[in-house]
């Protein structure tokens, strides 16, 4: 049980506002850990601060025992961190094989054999590889998200409300791939629907007000109607 | 018909220079969301600085490279200094970058003298060719031709190579492109380097073209150039020729056959633009 990431104690302002106030957890390789909490929590602000886009004012992140607190988001990148953010940040007016170019740093045999694989797991990015991506549907955008994320050689990814805005069938396709990607890389996912988080989460971390309440096993939660009814609104 | 050819030939030649200064504010305000006022004092170095190499080396060749390097310079001492520390923030670039457009123009007067400067057309440049009884100037077909092989170039680069790729990414979402690993800083530095000499080539080319260079012509076509953004739509490349191309035209037909009319027709244009498509005629963002 090899501990990939570390975050500690971590505040994060942004402008005068005082938005994370002491968030810890801990992303073990291999497994899916889950950031729960009600909107507004600080969920999407806890990634973005992982990433530097909104740096942390105090507390510790490291990432395969490196000290990234203080990277720039590049650098962080670089380290070996994918993102798929909320609201998927596809680039509208490039193709779906630009979106992805833009994101390989290399096109070596390992990134090459990547890309196969992710394509396999969304056919449909490869029926529209000369399409621009602004004109994919809501799950087709998620899905060019999620494999431009894993072709940028990341041994970490963070997933950011991947269900948000998909009919009930493209959501389950989508976790299907998200339990098929966790064979190649460990993630951490912000994720609202139950169902889907605790069904491919190892771990949960439960975010309230900008603070970690509690951490565990997935499995554990589930039968916590207590904690599920008071800081998820579920049970 | 003579007079129709030569009227658009001139339009034509003046819409490439145009395009050249408007170019590089496009992709600097597209990718970096900042406001150069200073960029038509790169032009005004670069029409400088080729006469000066012109002079020194007889070579019109030469003259070009020689202003695309102080383009080169000077794009990169502005970037570093003027522009970096001002990046988020409008108001303080409109006052930075109008300050250092006031330093490059002094700065001229002092280096090359205050008194505007005569300049020949290059030797193999002059004369015309007769086709029938139409008149072409050979010089203003030159200057079409480099301005639509440098939009060829600059279009090559930007749609076929990785760091046009990663430029384009820029301009629709820097912050995504972050998380992919990019260095926007270094792509932001290489992007204003690259505009500034394009503004200095159009400087070069429009030296022969206007026979005479001044040290506030700088100020004079940049406006123009910030027009053309506006119309060809912020951050588009080939907006940017498009619009050129219409105000050069346009211009070119107005100062013949209704001068009074001929300043205000561009701002004309512009506020048509902006009424039916505020974003202009090519939309980059989005
Ligand atoms: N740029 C910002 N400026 C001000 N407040 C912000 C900003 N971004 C997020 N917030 C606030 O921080 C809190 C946490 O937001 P967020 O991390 O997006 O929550 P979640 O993803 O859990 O729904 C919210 O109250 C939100 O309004
Ligand atoms: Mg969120």
């Amino acid at each position: 049980m090899n501990t990939l990431l570390k975050v500690d104690g971590v505040h994060t302002h942004i402008k005068q506002y005082h938005i994370l106030q002491g968030i810890s957890f801990e992303a073990i390789e291999g497994q899916v850990s889950v950031l729960l909490g009600r909107n507004g929590a600080g969920k999407t602000t806890t990634l973005k601060t992982i990433l530097g886009l909104t740096p942390a004012s105090q507390g510790r992140i490291t990432f395969r025992d490196i000290d990234i607190t203080k990277k720039p988001t590049h650098g962080i990148a670089n380290t070996g961190i994918g993102y798929v953010p909320e609201d998927q940040g596809i680039f509208a007016s490039l193709t779906v094989e630009e979106n992805m170019k833009v994101a390989m740093r290399k096109e070596d045999e390992a990134t090459l054999a990547k890309r196969e694989y992710i394509l396999d797991l969304f056919p449909d990015l490869k029926t529209f590889w000369k399409k621009d991506g602004g004109l994919l549907s809501g799950g087709q955008k998620q899905m060019l998200a999620m494999a431009r994320a894993f072709v940028g050689n990341s041994k970490l990814l963070l997933i950011d409300e991947p269900s948000k805005g998909l009919a009930p069938i493209v959501i389950e396709k989508v976790m299907e791939a998200i339990l098929d990607m966790k064979k190649h890389t460990t993630i951490v996912l912000v994720e609202q629907n139950f169902i889907m988080a605790s069904r491919i989460g190892d771990t949960y971390t439960l975010i309230d007000n900008g603070e970690t309440v509690q951490s565990g096993l997935m499995q554990e939660l589930i039968h916590d109607e207590q904690v599920k009814r008071k800081y998820l609104g579920i049970g | 018909m003579e007079l129709l050819t030569n009227l658009t030939i001139n339009g034509l030649a003046t819409g490439m220079l145009i395009f050249l200064l408007a170019a590089g504010l496009t992709l600097i305000f597209g990718l970096m969301d900042v406001l150069n006022f200073a960029h038509g004092g790169l032009f005004a170095w670069g029409a400088y600085s080729s006469v000066w190499f012109y002079a020194l080396t007889d070579s019109f060749v030469l003259a070009i490279l020689g202003a695309i390097l102080t383009g080169v310079i000077l794009g990169f001492i502005t970037e570093k200094l003027i522009i970096k520390p001002v990046y988020g923030n409008h108001v303080q670039q409109i006052l930075i970058t109008l300050g250092f457009m006031l330093v490059l123009t002094e700065m001229l007067k002092v280096v090359f003298g205050p008194n505007q400067i005569a300049v020949r057309t290059p030797e193999n440049l002059v004369g015309s060719w007769e086709i029938g009884d139409v008149i072409i100037i050979k010089y203003r077909v030159f200057i079409i031709i480099v301005g639509f092989l440098v939009f060829g170039i600059f279009q090559y680069i930007l749609k076929k190579t990785k760091i046009g790729l990663i430029v384009r990414a820029g301009v629709l979402n820097k912050e995504m492109v972050q998380t992919l690993g990019i260095n926007i800083k270094n792509v932001f530095l290489y992007v204003f380097i690259a505009g500034a000499s394009l503004a200095a080539i159009g400087g070069a080319l429009f030296a022969p073209y206007s026979g005479v260079i001044y040290a506030e012509m700088g100020m004079e076509y940049a406006i123009l150039g910030f027009i053309v953004v506006v119309i060809g739509g912020m951050g588009s490349f080939p907006g940017s020729l498009l619009a050129a191309i219409l105000v050069g035209l346009v211009g070119s037909y107005m100062a013949y056959y209704v001068p009074s009319l001929s300043l205000a027709v561009n701002m004309i244009i512009m506020a048509i633009v902006l009424i039916f498509r505020p974003q202009g005629l090519f939309r980059a963002k989005g």
